[in-house]
């Protein structure tokens, strides 16, 4: 029996024990993707200043340590970054708003209505619904670009995301027991002075339309306001 | 030189007569109207016909055909990496539609009894998953991390990951979207489980705030890049 206990507590172990990757929001998360152009470090999806508008931000490419690795960070051409926006419920996108570089310009397209034949793994680029563009920042500048309504960034960003990785580690290792995370006074920011990628697009709700009814009503959490579902995949061109 | 002015003069000719031809079809009742992004000639700030300036850029040159094919994926912060588990499971979970994910509930659930199991094993107790502040039991909490993983964004409402009183309206780049997840995680029903106090170990915060970034400034919100 002791033997059994053994044997589950270090099975446990092995299965933890793969978890700890480099692990953030979304930092490096899997090993196909690691430390290549199509990583996403993170993403948020906010009310603008304007609060008619919704703000869609992509990292990547996280964690760049500063100097030369951030200076050298560049968007991969081959690389489409498609802000996903599902307006009915079914967590299939109705709507994409797509990015992708061309030599020092950012292109973005959208928000492209998707014809559900056309929804998932793969896409094309609507062309014919280019919007704007912007000239990719530099590590000592922010060039934005607005056009149609809509804003527009990209460039190196000093990643927003914290976390004590590290502890984050030796807890679910079980190292940290009996204790856990550390207080305030000893825990650490892995993420304090590291860099993305960024992508930024702000646009006007009126381009989007109505959103659904929230998704929490689904396991019975009433009274949530309508919201949009949305995500952010990178694609790479076969 | 004569011949070249011959030339010259027959161009000129040509010229007159293309801009006349030009005159007589652009004459309706001297309406003179606005250059636009449609009308098939360069005008206005345009670069090229149609396109340019205030219009669509000039694309030739640039390639923009081609399939595009799905390599990384986010929706909420940590899914995958938190639940997926192993490193085949991840790849899949990258490479699948949100819509269909329904294979990955029940490794996400094994995942998050897992970290219950290691924490009891080296605690010496028995630790299960209890339903979180939202009142979700296991398999509903890893339903919704597993086939609902998108962010919800509430275009009417103020937009946070959870801010004490709006929950899953979007995410800010503020939101401590860590300690909100291993609240859900280790909270159990009030949030407080595992929270350090009364003996328990601290799993429901790493401890960390957003330090000294900022987070108020405008369009695109992110602080230049740290070079030092």
């Amino acid at each position: 029996m002791k033997k059994k206990k053994i044997y589950l507590l270090f099975g446990s172990f092995g299965l933890l024990m793969l978890l700890v990757t480099l692990i953030a929001a979304d930092h490096i998360d899997s090993p196909s993707v690691a430390n290549t152009s199509v990583d996403i470090a993170d993403f948020f999806a906010f009310e603008g200043d304007n609060p008619d508008n919704t703000v869609f931000v992509a990292t990547m490419q996280g964690p760049l340590t500063p100097g030369a690795v951030t200076e050298n960070a560049i968007f991969d051409e081959d690389v489409l970054v498609e802000f996903n926006i599902d307006k009915t419920g079914d967590f299939v996108e109705d709507l994409v708003i797509q990015a992708i570089r061309r030599d020092s310009i950012m292109y973005f397209f959208g928000p492209s209505v998707v014809d559900p034949a056309d929804a998932g793994l793969n896409s094309k680029i609507y062309v014919d619904d280019f919007v704007g563009q912007v000239e990719i920042s530099g590590t000592d500048e922010t060039i934005t670009a607005s056009a149609n309504g809509m804003t527009f960034f990209a460039g190196p960003r000093r990643d927003p995301f914290y976390f004590d990785f590290n502890q984050f580690n030796q807890v679910v290792s079980g190292n940290a027991a009996p204790e856990g995370f550390l207080p305030p006074a000893q825990a650490s920011d892995f993420f304090i002075n590291l860099n993305v990628l960024a992508v930024s697009v702000e646009v006007p709700n009126s381009m989007l339309g109505d959103a659904p009814p929230h998704v929490a009503g689904a396991v019975g959490i009433d009274g949530l306001p309508n919201a949009y579902n949305v995500w952010v995949t990178t694609k790479r061109k076969q | 030189m004569r011949i070249i002015d011959i030339k010259l003069v027959g161009l000129a000719l040509c010229m007159g007569l293309f801009f006349v031809q030009c005159v007589d079809d652009d004459d309706n009742g001297n309406v003179i109207e606005q250059a636009t992004c449609d009308d098939g000639i360069q005008n206005g700030d345009e670069e090229g016909i149609d396109c340019g300036g205030s219009c669509v850029p000039c694309f030739e040159g640039l390639d923009f055909s081609g399939t595009y094919t799905q390599q990384d994926i986010m929706g909420r912060p940590g899914i995958n990496t938190v639940f997926s588990g192993s490193d085949d499971v991840k790849n899949n979970f990258n490479t699948s539609v949100v819509s269909d994910r329904a294979s990955f509930q029940p490794i996400f659930q094994a995942t998050l009894e897992a970290y219950h199991d290691v924490y009891g094993a080296a605690l010496g107790v028995s630790l299960d998953y209890e339903p979180n502040i939202l009142g979700l039991d296991a398999a509903t909490f890893t339903t919704v991390l597993a086939q609902f993983d998108a962010l919800q964004v509430a275009p009417n409402a103020p937009t946070t990951y959870y801010d004490g009183t709006n929950v899953l309206t979007g995410r800010n780049l503020s939101d401590d979207v860590i300690d909100i997840s291993l609240t859900l995680m280790f909270g159990g029903t009030d949030g407080t489980r595992f929270d350090g106090n009364n003996g328990t170990p601290q799993l429901t915060s790493d401890g960390v705030g957003p330090g000294d970034r900022d987070f108020n400034l405008p369009f695109p919100y992110l602080e230049t890049p740290v070079m030092q």
